[in-house]
């Protein structure tokens, strides 16, 4: 397994030779800053893609194809429209607000994305509190989307952020009962060791019956924190026409949308960060060959393919299934989800007790 | 007939009668109200559907023309005529509290004749804005479109609202009421918004997310079909037919010609018939598809909207070869239909009876069975069969609330008669019969086209039709099942070769009527889909 | 500088004359290099990324929805992101009759879209009024209220005549300037100004 590692810290061992560690620090601090954005953008372009693809496919339909070979550049036609097209500005709503809300959305899942671990050496801080830390910045989003509906000053915005108030913080109990379930299996919140302990086997093998309790009730909350179907709610194009985001035009609903398809992508990294080993290649234990094998496929290419195919289920959720009204999802999560995750916790925790764990 | 003559002249003594294509019973405007009561109470009468109000102007009074319809016995059909000669005030009571479907019949009404209803409840416009000047369909209206231009600011919301109460000694008092408090949180739906089938426009008054009441603003697409109806000749008002409802063409257009050629006396070749009936079938399938497709897509599931308007391709590539079109196909005309079938027609109907059957499983399967869809649509917009009767919700919708009001039952037209086919009837009362009576009706539907599609006859598909159709003085009422429920023609002519009144009584305009009734109480959600359930369309309800 | 549509020919459309005019014109003023590489850059995503605004009345809202079902599947082009909201549409498509009623609205909609943003009227009657044009509350053509680029005509148009349609919308979107320019998009009001005629016809 190749450790992206040395190739870092020869090139802090490089900017060091002929400069102050200030300076080298602030270099490296621009120069991840510049790549966490280009990846943020080339990864959403991709997603619009592959959803409009998967979306064809489940319809019968073909999706994109005129722009580019396979439609492969339609996305970028796209952004360039988002991006000279007119912002609107309103009368009568807060200017402040309305214009900062999309910013806290999309800076909220940015921080997220580059708290995510992509290979071997591949981790820009590593925090021995990292899955707390991510939480937490992932409920910073939320306020961005309570905001643009506030301060839009029209009804169906109003109603639309306050639906997606009430369903992520419900569903981020759930999803965080989710997350300590693995933690009191792992015994560390420090991402980089979550992944080195899936090294024998991922998790939801080895706590298995628990652990994948948990990854069901981890994929269920994540598909209601990331607003799409069956939950999506907030947007619900046939009640509200587009949700929070109905008075945006240009480049400020560019980020909405963008932050949208980028947050599938970070559930979908986190998901395979807890129960699917992050990085680390698919190990059975016993089989030296097998593994060998495994360890020649770069640890990068095993984040992305497992989190692109969580994303593919999720995508896959929201073209299957019809929308469920404000007062089931709640019941739902409140009724059903929440005492499920915590039963769930406490049966994780014999099983830990016990050592009835691989 | 007799009896019921016998019958409504022990109640009302100064009733006069004519007999026509149905009994006709002219009261004076003071006995209707208390007339139209004992009309809907006394057993033996008991009318308790109201199924047409065309309002009249008969150039020296303006009046009313109600058909009445008596589900208990069997289904008798007479009409009564109101008339008042005062053209500046005309007043007629209301019967809105009798038939609840009169509510909005009789805004109508008055937007049109500009006769005011006493004791109505809500006495505003319907169809035009509330600033119009004059009333259109008034012989004497003023087209001059100085007087009305094109505007270009909003309309102010019509929040007061004015009712004609009279009291204990016959006085009419000017009584204004409020649509909605002061306090209330009214969002706005429509007229442009994905849900509303059309634009439609609803203003929902909310709490949280609960509605409390719906107020139904028409009128978005209103063209004065009947209106432009009046200058022209019987054939040339053809196509507005299927221009109305647009999923229910064939069926709006047969309804049309049978009216006339039932005025006309003509009796039409058999190969004829079968086809209308075979294209009626098909007509009503492609538009159950599209409300299968539009209800999961008001639901979110927009995969299964794919999946109806697939197999509603082949339907359309049927109507294509056969009638020359995909939608408007102004396919019947007086007296037959206007081309023979295509020489692969019945290849085509057997491919797509034969898939039909596995493909309504496959409907299921993504989507009635689905937990998430059965959860949204039970217990979801209730309508009792009391309050569906009192609506007059025919057709589907109506089904679905057990009450069996299939025309191609009760009033049987062409060649229904010899055909086997169950009348779909669900008691849930709910969002989910409604759907699932269309989901049964299609296999209804395909029952039929497959006792005819080997039995097509030989022969002539038009009878002989005079260059220029006149019908004879007098009117005429014909109903047909079309794919939302029972569409009425009325057609009142004077000798001359354009009518001298049509009007058509659509199914949806009575199907937005109960929007109020059953979506108070559920949340903003179940509008949408209660809206779906019903099904209306909006170019029929606005005519 | 000419315009090329993927899978139409020049000859195929039938309605060059207007389209030359422009291409001309603009070959005649001349464009600096890098401007007009920005400009058609920019044309290439507008011309893509046609967003609509679903505005249907009628008839051809049906014909509309066959476009996006799996038969013709507009979005083999991109067209199918179809918005709700006329804040991130990129063109309105008025299927089906304008009435008096509805004209405000139609209005509104219409400066709700962001710029740039464009107009096809489609089948009869929002072409010229259709079967409806002698009714009292009609509005003969949606060009009497708002600038319209595209003519579809058809009752309802097939979906075979929307991607002619849209294709010609393409046609017209990539001779364009963005940057200042001879044949930039006229705002409502701009429009009025030069043709006052047009506006004492609904005043």
């Amino acid at each position: 397994m190749f450790n992206f590692g040395i190739w870092t810290s020869e090139f802090n061992k490089f900017l060091m030779g002929f400069m102050p560690e200030w300076l080298a620090a602030t270099v490296e601090c621009v120069i991840i800053a510049l790549l966490v954005l280009l990846t943020y953008t080339v990864l959403a372009l991709f997603y619009i893609l592959y959803e409009r693809k998967l979306c064809a496919w489940f319809q019968c339909r073909l999706g994109p194809m005129r722009v580019g070979k396979w439609g492969v550049l339609q996305v970028f036609a796209d952004m360039f429209k988002i991006l000279i097209k007119e912002l609107i500005s309103l009368k009568d709503t807060d200017r402040f607000l309305f214009k900062l809300a999309p910013y806290i959305v999309i800076t909220s899942s940015v921080v997220m994305l580059a708290c995510l671990p992509w290979g071997r050496g591949l981790q820009i801080i590593d925090y021995n509190i990292g899955i707390f830390f991510i939480l937490a910045v992932s409920s910073v989003g939320v306020l961005g989307i309570l905001l643009a509906g506030w301060s839009s000053n029209n009804k169906y915005t109003l109603i639309g952020a306050m639906r997606s108030g009430a369903q992520m913080i419900s569903y981020e109990i759930s999803l965080g009962l989710a997350m300590i379930t693995i933690i009191v299996l792992s015994g560390t919140m420090n991402i980089n060791e979550l992944v080195w302990q899936q090294e024998s086997a991922w998790f939801i093998f080895r706590g298995h019956i628990p652990a994948i309790i948990a990854f069901l009730i981890y994929i269920v909350a994540a598909t209601a924190e990331t607003n799409r179907g069956p939950f999506d709610l907030p947007e619900a194009e046939h009640e509200l026409t587009a949700g929070y985001h109905t008075e945006y035009s240009g480049i400020h609903f560019g980020f909405f949308y963008l932050a949208e398809y980028l947050n599938l992508f970070i559930v979908s990294g986190i998901a395979t960060l807890m129960f699917l080993g992050g990085w680390m290649p698919l190990h059975i234990p016993g089989w030296d060959a097998f593994n060998n094998v495994m360890d020649y496929i770069p640890s990068v290419v095993w984040f992305v393919l497992k989190s692109f195919f969580i994303s593919y289920v999720i995508i896959w959720f929201k073209w299957t299934f019809p929308r469920v009204r404000i007062d089931q999802m709640l019941s739902f999560e409140w009724k059903y989800l929440m005492p499920l995750a915590l039963a769930n916790l406490i049966l994780m925790a014999v099983f830990v007790a016990l050592g009835w764990h691989f | 007939m007799s009896d019921i003559q016998e019958k409504i002249s022990q109640i009302c003594p100064s009733a006069s009668f004519s007999e026509g294509d149905t009994l006709m019973v002219t009261v004076d405007e003071k006995d209707w109200h208390s007339f139209a009561k004992a009309l809907k109470e006394t057993s033996g009468l008991e009318f308790d559907v109201l199924s047409a109000v065309v309002g009249m102007d008969w150039k020296d009074s303006l009046g009313v023309v109600y058909y009445l319809t008596s589900t208990v016995n069997a289904w008798d059909v007479i009409s009564v005529k109101v008339a008042v000669e005062d053209r500046e005030n005309p007043m007629i009571h209301s019967v809105s509290d009798i038939w609840k479907v009169a509510n909005f019949q009789e805004r109508e009404v008055y937007d049109f004749y500009g006769i005011k209803f006493i004791n109505h409840p809500d006495m505003r416009r319907f169809f035009l804005r509330n600033d119009w000047k004059g009333h259109p369909l008034r012989k004497d209206y003023d087209m001059n479109p100085e007087l009305n231009p094109i505007p270009l600011e909003d309309e102010q919301n019509e929040d007061e609202t004015v009712s004609y109460v009279e009291d204990a000694d016959g006085k009419v008092k000017v009584v204004p009421g409020k649509v909605f408090g002061e306090d209330e949180y009214i969002v706005n739906i429509g007229p442009q918004h994905p849900s509303t089938h059309g634009v439609m426009r609803f203003r929902a008054s909310v709490d949280g997310e609960i509605v409390k009441k719906v107020d139904v603003v028409s009128g978005y697409i209103h063209r004065g079909i009947e209106k432009l109806s009046e200058g022209l000749t019987y054939p040339q008002i053809l196509h507005f037919t299927d221009r109305m409802d647009y999923m229910s063409a064939h069926q709006n257009r047969h309804c049309l010609c049978m009216c006339i050629e039932k005025a006309m006396g003509l009796q039409i070749p058999r190969r004829a018939e079968v086809i209308r009936v075979m294209m009626d079938e098909l007509m009503r399938i492609s538009s159950h598809l599209l409300s299968f497709g539009c209800t999961a897509m008001d639901l979110g599931a927009t995969t299964a909207f794919f999946y109806g308007f697939r197999e509603r391709e082949m339907i359309l590539d049927i109507f294509e070869k056969t009638c020359g079109a995909r939608m408007s196909m102004n396919y019947n005309v007086i007296g037959g239909v206007i081309a023979d079938l295509h020489p692969d027609f019945q290849k085509d109907v057997k491919a797509f009876l034969d898939i039909m059957p596995e493909r309504l499983k496959e409907y299921h399967n993504v989507f009635s069975n689905n937990l998430i869809a059965k959860n949204r649509l039970k217990k979801v917009g209730y309508l009792s069969k009391e309050d569906a009767i009192s609506y007059a919700i025919t057709g589907p919708s109506g089904r679905g609330s057990n009450w069996s009001c299939d025309c191609r039952k009760k009033h049987p037209y062409s060649i229904y008669s010899e055909l086997e086919f169950n009348e779909v009837l669900l008691d849930g009362c709910d969002s989910y019969s409604r759907y699932m009576v269309r989901m049964k009706e299609i296999e209804e539907s395909c029952k039929i086209l497959a006792q005819l599609i080997d039995n097509i006859p030989e022969g002539e598909i038009r009878a002989q039709v005079p260059k220029v159709v006149k019908l004879p003085v007098g009117s005429w009422y014909q109903q047909v099942e079309a794919s939302r429920g029972t569409f009425g023609v009325y057609i009142e002519s004077t000798g001359e070769k354009n009518p001298y009144r049509v009007h058509f009584q659509s199914p949806c305009f009575n199907l937005v009527g109960v929007m109020d009734l059953t979506c108070s109480g559920y949340m903003i959600a179940d509008l949408i889909t209660i809206g779906a359930a019903l099904d209306f369309v909006i170019p029929d309800i606005d005519r | 500088m000419d315009v090329k549509i993927k899978s139409m020919k020049h000859e195929d459309f039938k309605d060059n004359e207007y389209i030359d005019k422009l291409v001309e014109e603009l070959n005649a003023t001349g464009a600096n290099v890098v401007v007009g590489q920005f400009d058609k850059l920019i044309n290439w995503g507008i011309a893509n990324s046609l967003w609509p605004l679903c505005f249907g009345t009628s008839c051809c809202a049906i014909e509309f929805m066959s476009l996006g079902a799996a038969r013709y599947d507009m979005a083999r082009f991109g067209f199918e992101v179809a918005r709700n909201s006329p804040r991130q549409a990129d063109y309105i498509m008025v299927q089906g009759t304008i009435v008096h009623r509805m004209a405000p609205a139609l209005i509104r909609l219409y400066e709700q879209l962001a710029e740039p943003k464009y107009v096809i009227a489609c089948g009869g009657c929002a072409v010229s009024g259709g079967p409806f044009k002698n009714s009292y509350c009609v509005v003969t053509g949606v060009d009497k209220i708002i600038p319209v680029d595209v003519y579809i005509p058809g009752c309802p148009p097939r979906p075979e005549a929307f991607f002619y349609g849209l294709m010609q919308l393409q046609r017209k979107i990539k001779v364009q300037k963005f940057f200042g320019g001879v044949n930039r998009k006229e705002k409502r009001e701009e429009f009025f100004r030069q043709h006052p005629e047009e506006r004492g016809q609904i005043d």
